[in-house]
């Protein structure tokens, strides 16, 4: 595949891995974080972290827009698609996420709810346009990057004039998440945030930009170096983030300059601002409540979010106690800290949100790398 | 006075739709037997008119197989439901080895269907099965009333003899055994995703749907005992497979990502819909596993039919307590290529 395969190319990994290992100081760790999700499915996917010396250790975001959704949102989703003539309209990969008392779209549906699988939000326009006796909600879920998409649909419902179409808004916000992270736990949480730098999110920063990274260098003194989805963009800002660890800066530097401007997508942006307005708080499955870090529509645009037009509440519902996941994203604990992985929560019965989606830390670990955890495997692969 | 006699009125096959008599056990019913299902599978059996076909076979080790098939959409690049029943089940008993000798074919159909489309199937069957010279020789057909199918759903058994002392058994793999595909991966998968409601997109690639039975007769000569098992990985594609046969054998597997062939387009499509090609379905490809010492002439036999042009080992049998299947990535890494959780469903961003 031209314009793919050069990224992914094992004789350049190899050259970039041998650099880090020459560059790394062996008297200390490096722990660095990706955020995104791609970030985390790309290092797994292609095995990066056998490239990486010991002491390069890469902790897993937060950046998986299913796996940030919590339990309550699930469940709004669920009771909206159960209303009288609804239909709703979600990504494929939300249709497993587990909800309250292992409830999920795929088992709303299957209990007779209309719930459709859509690959965009025009397929639910589309929808709305061609059955007008169904209420649309399309279940607008993720970061920076899907958010615009969101906004089109809003406005072009508002141009064609139709009045049964609506969004259920679960938009989140990239920095809020990053502040949270080197924020740690609140109050009464003595945990330690080790991470020393971050890989910037790739298809985020096609929208926002360069700039809200700033502050994470300047006034938390964490590199972060924007990257591409592909491994050799994620092996490349390792290498940038250990010279400026080493260095003693801490910059923001764009690893992904073929995609990444330094001010992002005006346009994006403004339709982002004309359609949505910043909601006070918002519950993050394993973060908890983080402040102005999620989207809602304007009062403007009142008639196309359905939580107002369905007069749709949350009610707080629980995580099981036990659920390491707030842990492992702020890279307090890795995956195998948690007595829940691999037992009772494994991608098949997910408990937690990191093991939902494939780009979250557990599911990662436990479908790509799990064999990396077991001393039978590990021996054998020292023979080979 | 004699009665006349009535004029026998022909289905009207071009804008014709099936309807609940065609399924009631009258003259209906009879006639779109005749006229679709005779016509297009044409053979002696069922020319007889009976309820069941009989045949002699010489006392050997005979299998037996069944398969239902709900593809959607119907029609595809490269095939439709019709060739999918026939070939599908015809590989299910080619992968114990054996040559298949008859098929059955039963139809569940929707009130609605237009009878273009059922003729359409009926010819595609009926030329898959004289193709594969496995004929078709009964079958049945009801009729359900609309929105209780989606327009037809078809179930084929199928019947074959094993060669003498062979004995292919999912619990047969070693360690140090080779794995070997008989082709290009995720072909079938793609193709039929390419013109999924609100999800086409333009692609040249073609479902890779066709009968194994010769490709196996020739790899069975050329390896004999040597091979293990075969299985061809249909649903779960490759990963499934591979994991099935780990579990079943208690051994793991390791793979060489850049050994195994993948068409760019495959690839490239998978790309864009966040898929993984080894968990993508194939419909005319096997996974078999055979003794080192036979791999060289197995691969030659397979590499010389028009079938297997593109095999190759794709990696070994490993000792493995964990029963992984693990791969070495193109880029130089490892992983772990497990099961699917559930549906593949593309991901998000």
């Amino acid at each position: 595949m031209k314009y793919v395969d050069e990224y992914r190319d094992g004789a350049l990994a190899r050259s970039i891995a041998a650099a880090i290992a020459r560059e790394v100081r062996p008297d200390r760790v490096y722990r660095l974080m990706e955020f995104c999700g791609g970030h985390t499915h790309a290092i797994s996917r292609y095995g990066l972290e056998d490239l990486l010396p010991a002491n390069v250790r890469l902790i897993h975001g937060p950046g998986c827009p299913v796996c940030v959704l919590p339990m309550a949102r699930l469940d709004m989703a669920i009771a909206c698609a159960g209303l009288p003539a609804v239909t709703l309209c979600a990504y494929g990969d939300l249709m497993r996420v587990p909800g309250s008392n292992g409830s999920s779209l795929l088992k709303a549906k299957a209990a007779g709810a209309d719930i459709r699988m859509v690959y965009s939000t025009l397929d639910a326009l589309r929808i709305a346009e061609a059955e007008p006796a169904r209420e649309v909600v399309f279940f607008a879920v993720g970061f920076e990057t899907t958010t615009p998409a969101t906004a089109l649909a809003v406005r072009a419902a508002e141009r064609q004039a139709l009045g049964n179409f609506s969004v259920l808004c679960n938009h989140v916000m990239t920095p809020p998440a990053m502040r949270a992270i080197l924020d740690g736990g609140g109050e009464g949480d003595e945990t330690p945030v080790l991470i020393e730098g971050f890989i910037g999110p790739a298809h985020v920063s096609t929208v926002i930009g360069v700039e809200p990274y700033r502050p994470f260098a300047r006034d938390d003194g964490k590199p972060v170096v924007i990257a591409g989805f592909e491994p050799l963009d994620v092996a490349q800002a390792i290498l940038m983030l250990v010279r400026q660890i080493n260095d003693g800066r801490a910059e923001v530097e764009n690893q992904y300059i073929r995609a990444v401007t330094p001010s992002g997508n005006a346009r994006a942006q403004a339709e982002i601002a004309a359609v949505f307005e910043t909601r006070e708080a918002f519950e993050w499955r394993g973060l908890g409540s983080l402040p102005a870090s999620a989207l809602r529509l304007r009062p403007a645009f009142a008639r196309y979010d359905a939580e107002r037009r369905f007069g749709l509440a949350e009610t707080p519902a629980a995580d099981n106690p036990a659920c390491e996941c707030g842990a492992i994203l702020r890279g307090a604990k890795t995956p195998r800290e948690c007595r829940l992985f691999g037992t009772v929560c494994t991608p098949d019965t997910p408990m937690g949100s990191c093991m939902v989606s494939p780009e979250g830390a557990c599911a990662a670990r436990w479908t790509y790398g799990r064999f990396r955890d077991n001393a039978a495997a590990a021996r054998r692969k020292e023979i080979a | 006075m004699s009665l006349a006699k009535p004029i026998r009125r022909k289905l009207d096959l071009a804008n014709g739709r099936v309807d609940l008599s065609h399924g009631a056990g009258g003259r209906a019913m009879g006639r779109l037997i005749e006229d679709v299902f005779l016509a297009a599978f044409d053979n002696a059996w069922l020319a007889a008119g009976n309820d069941q076909s009989a045949f002699e076979v010489a006392a050997c080790r005979m299998v037996m197989t069944t398969d239902a098939y709900v593809v959607s959409p119907i029609f595809f690049p490269g095939g439709d439901i019709g060739t999918l029943a026939v070939n599908g089940t015809i590989n299910d008993i080619a992968m114990a080895g054996a040559r298949p000798l008859y098929l059955s074919a039963s139809f569940v159909l929707e009130e609605g269907l237009p009878l273009a489309d059922l003729v359409r199937v009926a010819r595609s069957m009926g030329e898959a099965s004289r193709a594969a010279g496995v004929p078709i020789i009964t079958g049945d057909t009801k009729v359900v009333e609309r929105g209780k199918a989606d327009k037809i759903f078809i179930s084929t058994a199928g019947v074959g003899v094993t060669p003498p002392g062979l004995a292919l058994s999912s619990d047969a793999v070693q360690p140090g055994d080779a794995v070997v595909v008989s082709g290009t991966i995720g072909d079938h998968g793609v193709a039929v995703m390419s013109k999924r409601e609100n999800l086409e997109f333009e692609t040249a690639i073609l479902s890779d749907c066709a009968p194994l039975h010769g490709l196996v007769a020739d790899m069975v000569a050329a390896a004999g005992p040597g091979l293990r098992v075969m299985r061809d990985p249909t649903r779960g594609g490759l990963a499934a497979t591979l994991n099935e046969l780990a579990n079943q054998s208690g051994v793991g597997f390791t793979l060489e990502e850049d050994a195994i062939p993948v068409r760019a387009e495959v690839a490239a499509a998978c790309e864009f819909l966040g898929l993984d090609p080894l968990n993508v379905a194939n419909e005319g490809k096997l996974v078999a596993i055979v003794a080192p010492d036979r791999l060289e002439p197995l691969l030659a036999a397979m590499r010389a039919h028009p079938l297997g042009a593109r095999a190759a080992m794709i990696g070994r049998a490993v000792e493995d307590p964990d029963r992984f299947v693990e791969m070495r990535t193109v880029f130089g890494g490892g992983r772990i290529v497990d099961w699917l959780a559930g549906e593949q469903l593309p991901r998000i961003c």
